[in-house]
């Protein structure tokens, strides 16, 4: 028994896909976006000395990173509207859910990224005169950011991947689409194939594109491409 | 005239007592050089000058006026008094340039072309005019050292703080870190040198403090504490850094 592969069905239906992947790429946008601003507060606020914005930080941070992101997603979706009663799009719901849970985990490589300088450089600032928040913005921070790239680009690339729960709330994304033209064409190997081959294509280019930005910051000596 | 008075200097870490209440006064253009054992505090009780290290009791009064534990106070203090480490602690993201303007632009506000001519002429005087586009990847650890003290030298200090500016150098290279530092001193500037080099404490300093188990165990002249020497364990430490001397 040999089967027969079929593309044409799928390449009729390019304006699905297109769509598709262009909703994929407005969810990822947004949250890895809103995700890193609200990830530098989080780990700032994280690495406070003072309790009362140190604790909240950790909260919310435990919090996201430990259940799992479809419950997140199902619960911003159908819970929160309940509690609060705002009627959420299942765009919405997607970009909240997977702000905050980014913003988690991007916390967490900030903090990490943060205490990897070295005292030295803290001292260096200090002794010139400058205020914590001037050596952290100036001196701590960029050093941080550069050690980052690599462990960003993983949450990034996993962030996309993620992405492709906003299906089960009916978000028209790329996967969504897939599922619409396997089962209008019946021919799902195929759809399935080319979808994987797209998401391929784009977090390849991703990657390839951080590891230039890398490879540029490398200049100064301090990087993690040798 | 005093610039700086320190009284009753205390630190402490855990269990152990690095400064049992050091005190001590420096005046306008005194250069004390500050020798001890390793374990002796030296480099705490510099650190603990311009409060990089929080002291746990005793004050620090410069020009007349007592230092609070505020940030803003520090801030301002920090200004007045350059540090310059062991270790350089250059901001490898800067060029050696960007290293010297960076406090004149973010602390002190200064323009870009205020800032660069400043920081032009603090690398020329130690030397480094053509290494300005260079990142601290690619000096040498006496070019580092060099930045480091102009980086120090462009906020204008009143009181400069070297903690062994040499001891990560290669020997060769310590001589031109050396020669910066004694033209500073030939210029009047204000002091303290916590070193392991005699012969240029010998010949720099105008005052020699030996610490000793976190207290001041004998000062003066440096005829006076390296050559006479009048405890005993100020004569068993210099022995001990004579031993290989030719």
């Amino acid at each position: 028994m040999t089967y027969t592969w079929d593309f044409a069905p799928v390449v009729a239906n390019w304006d699905l896909l297109a769509e598709g992947l262009l909703n994929t790429l407005k969810v990822t946008g947004t949250a890895l976006s809103c995700g890193l601003a609200l990830g530098l507060v989080l780990a700032l606020m994280r690495l406070s000395r003072h309790r009362l914005t140190s604790w909240p930080a950790g909260f919310v941070i435990e919090v996201f990173r430990t259940t799992p992101p479809l419950v997140q997603l199902f619960w911003f979706f159908f819970a929160l509207p309940l509690l609060v009663g705002i009627e959420m799009t299942p765009f919405m719901a997607a970009a909240v859910t997977f702000s905050i849970q980014s913003a988690a985990f991007f916390a967490e490589v900030f903090r990490a990224g943060i205490q990897s300088v070295e005292r030295g450089q803290w001292d260096g600032a200090r002794a010139i005169g400058m205020t914590y928040a001037q050596a952290m913005q100036r001196i701590v921070l960029p050093q941080a950011v550069k050690r980052m790239i690599p462990a960003f680009m993983e949450r990034a690339i996993e962030l996309m991947k993620t992405t492709t729960l906003v299906a089960t709330i009916s978000y028209a994304d790329l996967l969504f689409a897939a599922n619409e033209i396997s089962q209008k064409t019946f021919r799902p190997l195929e759809t399935y194939t080319v979808v994987a081959l797209v998401y391929f294509v784009l977090i390849f280019l991703a990657s390839l594109l951080a590891r230039q930005l890398e490879l540029r910051l490398a200049r100064s000596g301090e990087s993690t491409v040798r | 005239m005093t610039l700086l008075r320190v009284e009753g200097l205390t630190k402490r870490y855990g269990a152990t007592d690095v400064l049992r209440g050091v005190d001590l006064d420096v005046d306008h253009g005194e250069r004390i050089a500050i020798l001890g054992a390793s374990g002796s505090g030296k480099s705490t009780l510099l650190r603990c000058l311009n409060f990089m290290e929080m002291p746990d009791a005793g004050t620090v009064t410069l020009d007349g006026q007592a230092i609070g534990r505020r940030e803003s106070e520090l801030v301002k203090l920090r200004q007045r008094i350059g540090m310059v480490f062991q270790q350089f602690n250059l901001f490898p993201h800067m060029t050696a340039i960007g290293n010297v303007m960076e406090g004149l632009r973010t602390v002190r506000r200064f323009g870009k072309a205020k800032a660069r001519a400043r920081a032009e002429t603090e690398l020329a005087r130690v030397g480094l005019a053509d290494k300005a586009e260079t990142y601290p990847a690619h000096l040498s650890g006496g070019q580092k050292q060099r930045v480091a003290i102009a980086r120090a030298l462009a906020m204008d200090p009143e009181l400069l703080l070297f903690d062994e500016p040499t001891s990560a150098l290669d020997p060769e290279l310590v001589g031109e870190v050396l020669t910066v530092i004694r033209s500073l001193a030939e210029e009047g500037r204000t002091m303290l040198l916590v070193t392991h080099e005699l012969g240029f404490a010998y010949h720099v300093a105008t005052r020699v403090i030996f610490l000793a188990d976190g207290t001041i165990h004998e000062q003066g002249t440096p005829d006076e504490v390296l050559k006479r020497p009048r405890k005993e364990r100020t004569q068993s430490f210099l022995a001990r850094h004579k031993e290989f001397s030719l």
